[in-house]
């Protein structure tokens, strides 16, 4: 009697500690502990898509004001960026590297098509997460055989949808030609565009034509494409035969609703060389805030994007795309850090990277919201539309699904 | 010459130990050391005994790598077969191409070679290969796992396979290169036209050199796309090319066993950059090069060389 009355609060103050802790487990794969989160990363830093190494340096000036201002759950993170060059072997060599030698709990952002293909079945037989893949191609998203790889970029098809759908939905009784590379990514947007089309793809496309990037021009496939007597153009190709069929649409004497796409939306390397005044006019899409657009200079998210750039990123180029791109992929990551609290294993990074209800990133347009699920691995399924004035790109409307 | 088998052995033996004393990863390591030890050898031929110098191995690399990726991916044909189907491809690609580039010496040969780097991963894009060669999504294959049950993992059953196929290579060489045609070669390369007055075939023999080591950079080619498990044109840019010819110089010109220290420092010498300094890796290796070209002219093989002639004393 007397034993079970000196055991019984102790007994309660056990149940007591025990039972939050049933419920809050703290749980590590490796690369998680108490104190810390470790992630990998592969990076152009040198070879010839050095230029795009300023994102894997964003990244780590984030993730430094992440940790200046406590972490994520008291745990800070340690981002190993690595220099592959571009060279695919290098990438598998350091991606083998920083799982089996350094430990990391997942892959962050490694950049490249060619770079994440050769490490694509590594990873996901590894069971190691292969998280916001730096890649447009549309395989990324494909949870039933790959469930451990999740890109980043809007996928080329999810592009030609929202083509389609503004095409039904303001030129609905439109003949459409389209240009494009005859290639994965040509081809991949073309689908896109025709998925969105549905059943009247058939009829309202009345001419295709296709270039290899080893033409000198597209001249004769603009005028073809003229001839058929379509009044929508939909423009699929890399920056310099955008800029040349940008040019021949309009000294032909062409004046279709003119749709470019986003690869080929830049200023100064596209639309400049074609002309200015020869594309005003054109529509293209956007997911991400730009910040030389003067209608953002006021924009909360764009303030604070700038203030990070010059205290942690001094050196970076606030013009730079690149840079935008990854602050919003760090800050993505984070939110999905944040939800998996105090369980760090593998698969409930998987889980939670799975389970993004409605994020609206502070320099994502607006309404263009992340939204995945177990079986929907693709983060951007809505963009907004921009149309250019003769200086810059301008917004309008809703963003599109 | 005892010694020398025994020092021989005991390599043999440590090479048999260190895939169950490592990680997978230096594993993995170790066997991209035996492949580009093989390519290095052939590279060592043309360039070290025979006096023609080729920018462009990364192209044969590039043609042995394709041909085992296609043949695995296509016709599913064992990864085994592979090698010997890449060496004999690049044979003939090697002798094919050496036939019209030989009229060309020297730097003109350097350049040839080097267009032949430059064009190759763009050759591999082109549309109409595109079926086979996958274009710039390149090929996935799949490791071979240790047949017959044998307790290795893929890891390190790839870096006895290719352990088995460098030793093969290396005798080969030996046998090459300490014989008749051996001394052919190196004839041609001191003193071409005192070679063909004792009555060596100077073009044959510099086409067969060039066929040779194109075989060579071939097979190891091959064994890398098994062991990275994918190829694409952006694996095989000119950088590789200049890095093999970094690899010889190193290890030593016109030395058999300059294959191997040349291998191990292209394949760490980049990473230890990497991690001495991050803002700048390329000055770094270029600091390790200088100091490697003062201080050990004859390369790593010609040091070892000295100081045995010093202890045989």
């Amino acid at each position: 009697m007397t034993a079970s009355k000196t055991w019984a609060p102790v007994a309660f103050a056990f149940a007591l500690a025990v039972a939050p802790g049933a419920f809050a487990q703290k749980k590590y794969d490796p690369g998680a502990s108490d104190t810390e989160i470790r992630i990998g990363q592969t990076m152009p830093y040198s070879g010839p898509a050095s230029a795009y190494g300023t994102i894997g340096r964003v990244e780590a000036a984030y993730f430094q004001k992440i940790n200046d201002e406590g972490g994520i759950n008291g745990r800070k993170i340690k981002l190993l960026s690595v220099d592959d060059g571009y060279s695919p072997p290098k990438t598998v060599e350091m991606t083998r590297k920083l799982v089996e030698q350094d430990e990391v709990l997942f892959m962050f952002q490694p950049l490249g098509t060619a770079a994440n293909s050769a490490i694509h079945k590594y990873l996901n037989t590894k069971k190691v997460p292969h998280l916001l893949v730096a890649s447009g191609a549309t395989k990324w998203a494909d949870p039933r055989n790959f469930p451990w790889t999740m890109g980043w970029n809007p996928s080329y098809q999810t592009e030609g949808r929202i083509y389609a759908k503004d095409i039904l939905a303001n030129h609905s009784s439109g003949k459409i030609a389209v240009l494009y590379q005859n290639d994965d990514y040509g081809k991949d947007l073309l689908k896109g565009l025709k998925d969105g089309l549905g059943d009247k793809a058939a009829k309202m496309i009345v001419a295709e034509a296709s270039y290899e990037v080893s033409d000198p021009t597209v001249d004769s496939q603009i005028v073809s494409l003229k001839g058929s007597g379509a009044d929508i153009f939909v423009n699929i190709a890399t920056p310099k035969f955008a800029a040349l069929a940008i040019r021949k649409v309009y000294d032909v004497g062409w004046r279709p609703v003119h749709y470019l796409n986003n690869v080929s939306l830049s200023v100064g390397s596209v639309l400049t060389p074609a002309g200015l005044e020869k594309s005003v006019g054109l529509i293209t899409t956007a997911y991400l805030k730009d910040a030389t657009d003067a209608q953002y200079a006021n924009d909360p998210g764009m303030k604070d994007y700038l203030a990070f750039m010059k205290k942690y990123y001094p050196d970076g180029n606030i013009a730079d795309s690149s840079n935008t791109y990854g602050y919003s992929a760090a800050q993505a990551l984070v939110q999905i850090l944040k939800q998996c609290g105090d369980n760090l294993t593998r698969e409930n990074v998987m889980r939670q990277a799975a389970n993004l209800k409605n994020l609206q990133l502070p320099l994502g347009r607006p309404g263009v919201l992340i939204n995945t699920t177990p079986t929907d691995f693709q983060m951007f399924k809505s963009m907004q539309l921009q149309r250019f004035d003769g200086k810059q790109w301008v917004g309008f409307g809703d963003a599109v699904q | 010459m005892r010694r020398k088998n025994i020092a021989l052995a005991v390599l043999l033996v440590v090479a048999c130990a260190l895939p169950f004393l490592v990680s997978n990863f230096r594993v993995f390591q170790l066997t991209m050391v035996l492949i580009y030890a093989i390519v290095l050898l052939g590279l060592n031929m043309l360039t070290g005994y025979n006096g023609q110098i080729s920018l462009g191995h990364g192209a044969f690399y590039a043609i042995g790598a394709y041909t085992a990726a296609i043949l695995m991916d296509r016709f599913g044909v064992p990864y085994w077969l592979t090698i010997p189907v890449a060496g004999a491809v690049c044979l003939a690609a090697g002798f094919l191409f050496g036939l019209p580039a030989l009229r060309l010496e020297g730097l003109y040969l350097a350049l040839a070679t080097f267009a032949l780097g430059v064009a190759l991963p763009q050759l591999m894009k082109y549309k109409h290969l595109e079926h086979w060669t996958g274009g710039v999504q390149g090929i996935v294959i799949v490791k071979p796992d240790a047949p017959f049950g044998i307790p290795l993992n893929a890891d390190q059953w790839l870096y006895f396979f290719s352990l088995a196929v460098t030793v093969v290579m290396f005798i080969l060489a030996v046998n090459l290169l300490r014989g008749r045609i051996g001394r052919a070669m190196v004839a041609i390369r001191d003193h071409p036209i005192a070679a063909g007055a004792m009555g060596v075939n100077v073009a044959m023999y510099k086409s067969l050199t060039f066929g040779v080591s194109a075989m060579y950079t071939g097979i190891g080619g091959a064994l890398g796309a098994i062991a990275v498990q994918f190829v694409a044109p952006d694996s095989f840019n000119v950088f590789l090319s200049i890095a093999f010819l970094v690899g010889i110089v190193v290890g030593g010109l016109a030395s058999i066993e300059g294959a191997i220290f040349g291998a191990i420092f292209i394949q760490f010498v980049p990473n230890l950059a990497d991690q001495i300094s991050k803002a700048a890796p390329w000055a770094i290796y270029g600091i390790f090069l200088i100091a490697f070209m003062y201080l050990l002219p004859g390369g790593i093989a010609g040091l070892i060389k000295a100081l045995r002639r010093r202890y045989d004393r």
